[in-house]
């Protein structure tokens, strides 16, 4: 039997410690992993906790990332729980086992500690390994700090295990801005953490060797659809589970989280929309702005998978020029968040100006004053009722501005 | 818990885990070895499979082949699948949390046998990473490697098993070429220097010998790789009804030479002994060109242009069977 933690009310963790008391409490059976900064942190604080006695369980240093990944299909397709870490090229190593994971539908949990591709080779944070994953099939909770990287954490894995779901979580958080600044974070004790996530519950394992169990078939044009089908059914009904988690979880703590976050959002003329550690920034800018009378909010995305499509539309439903801040090199079209959110609000008749900032690739900082431009921008916008700066511009970037459209 | 076989009738006769409907072509290898090593043990066996022809053929939805829990992941990674199934079984076991069925097996002294079937592409290729970390790790399982010397799979493509000489879609033999360049990697001396506790070379053929090699890798504890020929009816191009025949001319010629390394620990976990034995010695050490000419693959090789390959290829086996049987004498 593992042995109690002892934990303060108020621990000053970083989001890699977060991440790994979040994992210890889960107790996980099977932590297949590799390292790889900037999250190399929260397995090697696993590995203590191992060593120290707080984890029944077994950690695997495989040899790649790609093995990690497939570790954690056969270990949770053997009716145990999986988890395992990790950024950047790791991820992108993952990718063809990521689809593996969701398309057998197994409960996997993996943290993302957001970090550049390459090349060039770059070790700091942006969300390119978040969006290279975001097709992959798997439900992806957002954090932008220590504290709400360790609760969506533990509410991973309650959500992925849901009978009604059985699809593996992604929990992300930026790489050094979170997961190297250390913040108090208000952890459950072990017991209330362990209660709240409940036994693991196998389904078909391998290991009950009375019911042989096939997993991981071949299906061609026959029924490969209707798999993928069923998948996305289930993926896109997720949110009401998703809901009830967070429900249970702020019953529990007073913590509060919903599909989609937003920050002075009642009476906003303009929003800024982003993920990750840019919202707390973008919140601190829209202060400023309402200093100045300019009525500024913030919208984020707890859940990047299922898009929350109808709670962003109505999050931004009176609102004259919105934002998309994507934080990832788009190749060639827009950014991400723009697509989805212009999407959105097209469906619900909408017709907001929103534009698409390019910022931070590389861990470049984005710092308040560049925000408060940003709203300026969307000042503009909003008092001539159409866009009147490009839709597209790379911001904090070196050298001649960059935009198109 | 070591099954006992009598003899052949017996033994084919055991109840089957792994079901002859299956899509294989007719005269594949693949289809035999994997019965025979199932068919080794009574106590329950847990099978990862890479993909391939194996695997594209025994588990198409809605259907499948396997009468054990089984699972396919992909290409690269039947190892760590069949390592971490094992890493899973025995937490649960620490944790007192196995299924009531396989528990009570336990309790009988039937310990599950967890088994990684794998072609060459899958082993000696893409998946050598994984198989490498496994090993090295040294995780409770055992790996077959079904060597057919290609991608069959995909339309026998050369692969780093196929040997010098042969003509594949990727290595094709032509005006100015005698096919594949490259002699064939030498995956069963990799394996055992791994320091894993048992490493064989086995064929379908002699079938003592491949399921009492097995038996031995399932009564050691550890990773244990088994390197099965798989003369491939398709790619080899021989005759289905050629199979068994084909598989003995590469036994009886030392181009397969049966063998076993094991490698003993103590307990802190240092080899102290290295042992290779050879299993099988043929009566008559046929020539290497009989092998040869059974196999339309290699046929150009029998041009007058090519027929220095044929006398490259005795030597080569000359020389590793002189090489085996030192090793053997030499005790290491």
């Amino acid at each position: 039997m593992a042995k109690k933690y002892e934990l303060n009310e108020v621990e000053v963790w970083d989001g890699n410690m977060a991440a790994a008391h979040a994992l210890r409490q889960a107790q996980v059976d099977i932590l297949a992993a590799y390292p790889i900064t900037p999250s190399t942190p929260i397995v090697q604080n696993y590995s203590k906790f191992l060593a120290d006695g707080y984890v029944d369980g077994e950690f695997i240093m495989v040899e790649s990332e790609h093995s990690a990944m497939s570790g954690c299909v056969a270990a949770s397709a053997a009716g145990v729980r999986a988890a395992t870490a990790t950024s950047s090229q790791g991820f992108a190593l993952m990718v063809e086992v990521l689809y593996q994971a969701s398309g057998m539908r197994l409960p996997i949990v993996l943290t993302v500690v957001n970090r550049a591709l390459a090349a060039p080779l770059n070790v700091n944070g942006d969300h390119s390994d978040m969006y290279l994953g975001r097709d992959a099939g798997w439900i992806n909770l957002c954090s932008y700090n220590p504290q709400e990287a360790y609760d969506l954490t533990l509410m991973a894995f309650k959500i992925g295990e849901d009978l009604n779901v059985r699809l593996p979580v992604m929990v992300h958080q930026d790489g050094f801005i979170c997961s190297h600044t250390a913040q108090n974070v208000r952890p459950l004790q072990d017991e209330e953490a362990q209660e709240f996530v409940g036994e693991y519950k196998p389904v078909n394992s391998m290991l009950d060797v009375a019911n042989p169990v096939t997993h991981g078939v071949q299906t061609e044009e026959d029924w490969h659809f209707e798999h993928k089908a069923r998948q996305h059914h289930d993926l896109m009904n997720s949110v009401s589970v998703i809901k009830k988690v967070f429900a249970e979880f702020k019953d529990r703590t007073g913590r509060e989280y919903d599909l989609v976050y937003t920050y002075k959002m009642d009476d906003a003329d303009v929003a800024i929309f982003a993920l990750g550690t840019t919202v707390e920034s973008a919140q601190i800018a829209a202060d400023q702005m309402r200093e100045k009378g300019i009525k500024a909010g913030v919208v984020s995305l707890r859940v990047f998978r299922p898009f929350p499509f109808n709670e962003v539309a109505e999050a931004l439903s009176n609102v004259k020029a919105i934002a998309a801040m994507d934080r990832s090199a788009p190749g060639g079209t827009f950014g991400a968040l723009f697509n989805e959110i212009s999407a959105s609000l097209m469906a619900h008749g909408k017709k907001p100006v929103v534009l698409n900032y390019i910022y931070g690739l590389g861990g470049r900082d984005t710092t308040i004053n560049m925000l408060k431009e940003v709203y300026e921008d969307l000042d503009k916008c909003a008092k001539a009722g159409e866009a009147v700066v490009p839709l597209q511009q790379f911001i904090g970037l070196r050298g001649p501005k960059l935009s198109f459209y | 818990m070591v099954k006992k076989i009598k003899n052949l009738k017996e033994f084919s006769l055991s109840n089957d885990r792994f079901e002859g409907a299956n899509l294989m072509c007719p005269g594949c290898s693949h289809n035999i070895i994997v019965r025979e090593v199932l068919n080794a043990t009574d106590d329950p066996v847990i099978v990862a499979t890479a993909t391939g022809c194996l695997e594209v053929c025994t588990a198409v939805y809605p259907k499948t082949s396997w009468d054990v829990s089984w699972i396919h992941i992909g290409f690269e990674n039947a190892a760590v699948a069949a390592a971490t199934v094992s890493a899973a079984y025995e937490v649960m076991k620490k944790k007192g949390k196995l299924p009531p069925a396989t528990q009570k097996m336990v309790d009988e002294g039937k310990e599950p046998k967890i088994v990684a079937f794998a072609g060459d592409g899958g082993t000696y290729d893409i998946g050598f990473q994984s198989l490498s970390g496994a090993f090295e790790r040294g995780h409770n399982f055992m790996y077959v490697c079904l060597d057919n010397e290609v991608y069959a799979n995909t339309g026998g493509q050369r692969s780093s098993s196929t040997p010098i000489g042969a003509s594949t879609t990727t290595s094709p033999a032509g005006s100015v070429s005698y096919g594949e360049k490259m002699m064939k990697k030498s995956m069963v001396e990799i394996m055992a220097d791994h320091g894993a506790p048992y490493v064989a070379q086995v064929s379908p053929s002699k079938w003592k010998d491949l399921v009492k090699k097995v038996q031995k890798g399932f009564e050691v504890y550890g990773p244990v790789y088994i390197n099965a020929q798989s003369a491939c009816t398709t790619e080899w191009k021989h005759a289905p009804e050629d199979t068994i025949e084909v598989s003995d001319l590469g036994v009886d010629s030392c181009v397969w030479p049966l063998y076993e390394i094991i490698n003993e620990r103590d307990e802190h976990g240092i080899i102290y002994s290295t042992k290779l034995n050879i299993t099988y010695r043929p009566k008559k050490k046929i020539p290497v060109e009989e092998y040869l000419a059974a196999q339309p693959r290699f046929r150009h090789l029998f041009k007058p242009e090519n027929r220095h390959i044929i006398d490259l290829w005795q030597k080569a086996v000359d020389a590793r069977w002189e090489y085996l049987q030192r090793r053997e004498e030499a005790g290491v």
